[in-house]
């Protein structure tokens, strides 16, 4: 089970949590301007991020709000979490990886 | 006592023997045996036959990498455990186990004649033969291969026991109680660290309850061990955790472990739990796992009797049990020297060490020579004899690339020693990466992902010296204040050679006679994994299930690396080319009661009641389950099977009136400036128009523009609404109006509220609902002009707060009696009472769903399926058309969404005026079709109308609306009907019931 930092709680354990998918896809303001390949581009189209993945979870049965997370993919282990309306934090790399004894 | 048994020594209590039962038949132990150890000291190694060829098969281990003694403990009584290992399997007075997996008897089992037929089993022989004709797999192939095949069968009466679980939080968790463990926990609680140690065998010390020559801070070993465990004891901020398997690691530093506290009791406290699952959240862990010995792989080396020699050396030294009274070593390290040495010096007869190393030079090496023990040096072996036990070895010599015959040794014990494997199972489940050592012959821990570090022998380091010094160092790394750390262990154990040995044995050129197993529980030999290469596999991984080596319940233990040399020697690349399979947990098989912990029975799952169920449950309602909720379904009357009843309350509401359960409904209160603005984004629906005290049928779509959830929304103020929604659909539906309010129009000044369970909702159906509630009703006007359907008004009823709908969902005059939940029992049983002068029944779900049905209503997820338009359930009506945009609806304008072909709702009468279709029936356009048929659509849903006195059905048939008035086929278990296509409302189509 992992551990989350809610932005506004802190930390608490996965249970409390709802994943919501990839982080930072906005939908159209006018979606009917749109064709369809471009719809369908929102619509569907995800990364598949081996790595630090930008991503929207929600503290369902604690604050109820929603908010971003940088999650390596690799470890489960989370570099950052954000509120919504803050910008995605610049990190390339994992969170130090563990240094073998 | 039997002369297997030593004189003295050991862990065993030799003043409390006891008895104990194996396939019938009685044996006498001692107090601290394991059933392994107990089986032996009688002399007994056949415990189970193979997998696939029943060849007879002996105890191999003395721990938790055991391949083939399986057993059953306690068949037929309350504690019946299939599938457990000898090697794990405490003793008590008057324990019962069977051998598993042979017919009829161990002794003498039919499936044998696999054996000799096995030139028609090769690698992958039930994918190539078992495939066709279709037919033949249900009634032939599935049985014959489930009889031969089956491990212990299922206990078939519940679970008497009781199994707990727990959190837990320490600064250092250290996995595994050996030297290196002990070392650890010592090291770290020394810094002041809180710590937990867990072990899985029953005693903490591991390799050292079972080590007679090494010293430690200038005592035997043995007894460092348990003055160090006395010491860890006796610290309050240290837990020692036995009979505790670390079996999974997850992230964050989280591992699961299973305590065992009752298995090993004849009469276990009933006081305690049987398992208890810790999950343990560790700052940092200590994995000291130990390494795992292994085989040899040569021909005939599964014969009972045929051991690792580690394993001899434990059964001696720990149990006071000899595996035999005359044995011949075969290894590749000195290790195996050790063991025939302890071995001779308690009077068996070493016949000889055969050492596939070409010059065995060493302390060790010497010690034997002096004790007048043969070493043959550069030794292979060509095969063994023996029916049922080895009593034969051959050996062979090779010199200059070529094997020759070199002798036959008689024995009824060969132990061998093809090395260590480093047991580096949870370091893997953590993710880190392992990395392939040469020097050792072993993937060793590499860059760690968790906080965590290996010791000792899991890391390679196997010398005792260094395994102690090893744990000592990272127990104390692993300590929150290492500089407070000061203790180092001293010990003056002896250096051992290593080496080891990977892969199959050298033979002679020419074909060998027996089978040389790699996996003895799956039976995988030299041959079957060569062939695998042979036909193209180059990944590991699919060979492993090409062959199924590792993939029996032991995951490969002993059998993984010596099957990957082989599949890499078989492909010409180096091993660490190969790559290793991928470790799971969990480490050794964990019971599913202690997963399940309390979840079970009436706390499997929490239940939701309405105010109104002890009221309907003391009428004798039968209920189902509605997600989390009870659900009254029927009412039977005296005689009356769950058909009468229905037919019954649905005369009842058509022709008088009914009182419905309504409160699970779900119930979401929207509230703000800019409430509306936000409803008219989220539903198809417009809300501008609607008046305050009006209410609509209102239908969400995902943005993919499928019908997600519906439910007639009231407005009760200028900035107010209440939305409700499908029994089962509430939470999902306040997630995803939260998901786009706080995440696509923060901006909106809107408020969401749950308030499903804050009202109580009684529903009042059919031609007298008004008679029965006028004298109830206060301040509302109930005229039909006054309150039409679709109004909403707020008033009191029996002294309660009163938000009155005037709404159906069975096509009759109704209304919706909305009160706070607590005055829901109350206002019930008046408004029961009150019907009563006036025909009134109460009616359940099953009769909902009938009404519903004969007025075309649909409910979402049984006639939508997440593939379902608005326009496909003929609803399109409801589609706010000035609307430029709202959630789903650019989805609905792709033409492929629009397409005249689509299924669509229609309604279904059979031909035969009797037949109810099963819901879920396939519908043909064309009659008596074979398989492959071609098929046009399903059947949502199906009842017998009471009120028509025919069947009628709801369907999604392609183009159905352009079908109207033809005949479609339904196949169904017991032949084919003819229906008719109609429209999907088949009672009052113009609605003057429900306008009345
Ligand atoms: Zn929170």
């Amino acid at each position: 089970m992992l551990i989350i930092v809610c932005p506004f709680c802190g930390k608490r354990p996965e249970i409390e949590f709802t994943y919501g998918g990839q982080a930072h896809i906005t939908r159209p303001e006018r979606p009917s301007e749109l064709d369809d390949q471009a719809w369908a581009e929102f619509l569907y189209m995800r990364s598949n991020t081996k790595g630090i993945h930008a991503e929207r979870w929600r503290h369902a049965r604690g604050c109820g709000r929603f908010f971003n997370a940088l999650r390596d993919t690799t470890t489960d282990h989370f570099v950052a979490t954000y509120r919504i309306d803050e910008p995605q934090p610049q990190i390339e790399q994992p969170a130090e990886p563990v240094p073998p004894p | 006592m039997s002369v297997l048994r030593t004189p003295g020594g050991g862990r065993v209590d030799r003043e409390r023997s006891l008895q104990f039962n194996f396939d019938g038949k009685a044996y006498a132990a001692l107090q601290g045996d394991t059933l392994a150890s107990g089986l032996l000291a009688n002399g007994v190694h056949l415990v189970g036959r193979s997998f696939k060829y029943h060849r007879p098969r002996g105890i191999l281990s003395a721990g938790a990498e055991e391949p083939n003694a399986l057993v059953t403990v306690n068949p037929g009584a309350p504690r019946d455990t299939p599938n457990v290992l000898a090697t794990q399997v405490e003793l008590y007075p008057g324990l019962r186990a069977i051998s598993q997996h042979r017919w009829p008897s161990l002794q003498y089992d039919v499936g044998r004649v696999n054996d000799a037929l096995s030139a028609f089993f090769p690698a992958g022989f039930y994918y190539k033969t078992f495939k066709w004709p279709q037919r033949a797999w249900k009634s032939v192939y599935e049985p014959a291969i489930r009889r031969a095949a089956g491990l212990g069968r299922a206990p078939a009466t519940a679970d008497p026991d009781r199994y707990a679980q727990r959190y837990a939080h320490c600064d250092t968790l250290v996995v595994g109680a050996g030297p290196a463990g002990i070392a650890a926990a010592l090291a770290a609680a020394d810094a002041g660290a809180r710590v937990m140690l867990c072990d899985e065998q029953s005693e903490m010390g591991g390799s050292l309850l079972a080590e007679t020559m090494a010293r430690i801070d200038g005592v035997p070993a043995l007894d460092w061990a348990l003055r160090a465990l006395a010491t860890l004891a006796g610290n309050p901020r240290v837990t020692l955790l036995t009979r505790t398997t670390a079996f999974g690691y997850f992230p964050h530093n989280l591992l699961g472990l299973n305590q065992r506290l009752g298995d090993h009791r004849a009469d276990p406290d009933p006081g305690q739990p049987r398992q208890r699952l810790w999950m343990v959240r560790a700052r940092q862990v200590v994995l000291a796992t130990g390494a795992i010995e292994r085989p040899l792989v040569f021909p005939g080396n599964d014969r009972p009797g045929i051991l690792l020699a580690g394993a001899a050396r434990t059964y001696l030294n720990r149990y006071g049990v000899k595996v035999g009274v005359r044995v011949v070593v075969v290894t590749a390290t000195d290790a195996a020297y050790q063991t025939a040495l302890d071995l001779h010096a308690a009077g068996v007869a070493v016949a000889a060490i055969a050492d596939v190393r070409a010059q065995p030079v060493g302390v060790l090496p010497d010690a034997v020579s002096r004790a007048g023990i043969e070493i043959m040096p550069a030794a292979t072996v060509l095969g063994t004899r023996g029916d049922r036990r080895v009593s034969e070895i051959s050996l062979g010599r090779v010199q200059g690339g070529m094997v020759r015959p070199a002798a036959r040794l008689a024995c009824d014990a060969v132990l061998m020693s093809g090395g260590y494997t480093p047991s580096v199972h949870l370091f893997s489940q953590s993710r880190g990466k392992l990395v392939w050592n040469e020097s050792l012959l072993a993937f060793v821990p590499g860059l760690s992902a968790e906080c965590e570090r290996s010791a000792g022998a899991c890391r390679g380091v196997g010398d005792l010296t260094a395994a102690l010094e090893d744990g000592a160092a990272a127990g104390l790394a692993a300590a929150p204040d290492p500089v407070r750390g000061s203790w180092r262990p001293l010990p003056e154990a002896g250096t051992t050679g290593g080496c080891g040995w990977l892969g199959a044995l050298p033979q002679p050129q020419t074909t060998a006679t027996d089978k040389a197993f790699v996996d003895w529980q799956h039976d995988v030999t030299t041959r079957d994994l060569a062939l695998a290469a042979r036909e193209g596999f180059r990944s590991i991984e699919h060979v492993k299930r090409y062959t199924t080596t590792g993939m029996a319940t032991d995951q490969g233990k002993t059998s993984n690396l010596n099957a990957l040399s082989i599949v890499a020697s078989g492909l010409g690349v180096p091993i660490s080319q190969v790559g290793l399979t991928t470790f799971r947990m969990p480490y050794t098989p964990v019971p599913f009661g202690s997963f399940a912990g309390t979840s079970r029975g009436a706390l499997f799952d929490p239940v939701r009641r309405t105010p109104m169920h002890h009221w309907a449950q003391a009428r004798g309602a039968v209920f189902e389950n509605v997600g989390l909720w009870k659900r009254a379904r029927y009412f039977p009357r005296a005689g009356e099977d769950m058909h009468a009843a229905v037919a019954r309350e649905c005369r009842a509401v058509r022709s008088a009136c009914g009182i419905f359960d309504a409160t699970t409904l779900g119930k979401i209160e929207v509230v703000g400036a800019d409430a509306v603005e936000f409803m008219n984004r989220l539903y198809v629906n417009s809300w501008t128009n609607l008046a305050v005290g009006r209410s609509r049928y209102g239908i969400l779509l995902r943005e993919d523009g499928f019908v997600y959830d519906d439910g007639v929304v009231a407005r009760t103020a200028a900035d107010r609404f209440h939305v409700t929604t499908t029994t089962g659909g509430a939470p999902r539906v306040l997630a995803m109006m939260e998901d786009y309010r706080q995440t696509e129009w923060p901006q909106l000044k809107v408020w969401l509220t749950s308030t499903t369970e804050q009202w109580a909702v009684i529903a009042v159906q059919g031609p007298n609902a008004r008679r029965v509630i006028a004298p109830l009703v206060e301040g509302i006007d109930l005229g039909a002009s006054a309150l039409p359907h679709m109004a909403v008004a707020r008033g009191r009823i029996c002294g309660a707060p009163l938000l009155l709908f005037r709404v159906s969902f069975t096509g009759e005059l109704g209304y919706e009696i909305n009160v706070p939940a607590d005055f829901g029992a109350t206002v019930w049983e008046a408004v029961h009472a009150a019907g009563q002068a006036h025909g009134m029944t109460v009616y359940g779900t099953e009769t909902m769903h009938v009404l519903r049905a004969e007025k075309g209503y649909i409910i979402v997820g049984q006639d939508t399926d997440g593939t379902v338009t608005p326009d496909d359930a003929g609803l399109s009506w409801a589609i706010g058309k000035s609307k430029a945009d709202f959630v789903g609806k650019r989805s609905l304008e792709r033409a492929s969404m629009r397409a005249p072909t689509r299924k669509q709702l229609v309604g279904l009468r059979s031909r035969d005026g009797r037949t109810v279709l099963d819901e879920g029936a396939q519908i043909a356009a064309l009659p008596g079709q074979q398989p492959p048929m071609q098929l046009i659509g399903h059947v949502t849903s199906s009842y017998y109308s009471a009120a028509l006195d025919h069947p009628i059905a709801l369907a999604l048939v392609a183009g159905g609306r352009t079908r109207l008035g033809q005949t479609l086929y339904v196949p169904m278990p017991r032949g084919e009907i003819e229906v008719e296509v109609t429209p999907p409302v088949f009672y009052d189509p113009k609605g003057e019931r429900l306008n009345a």
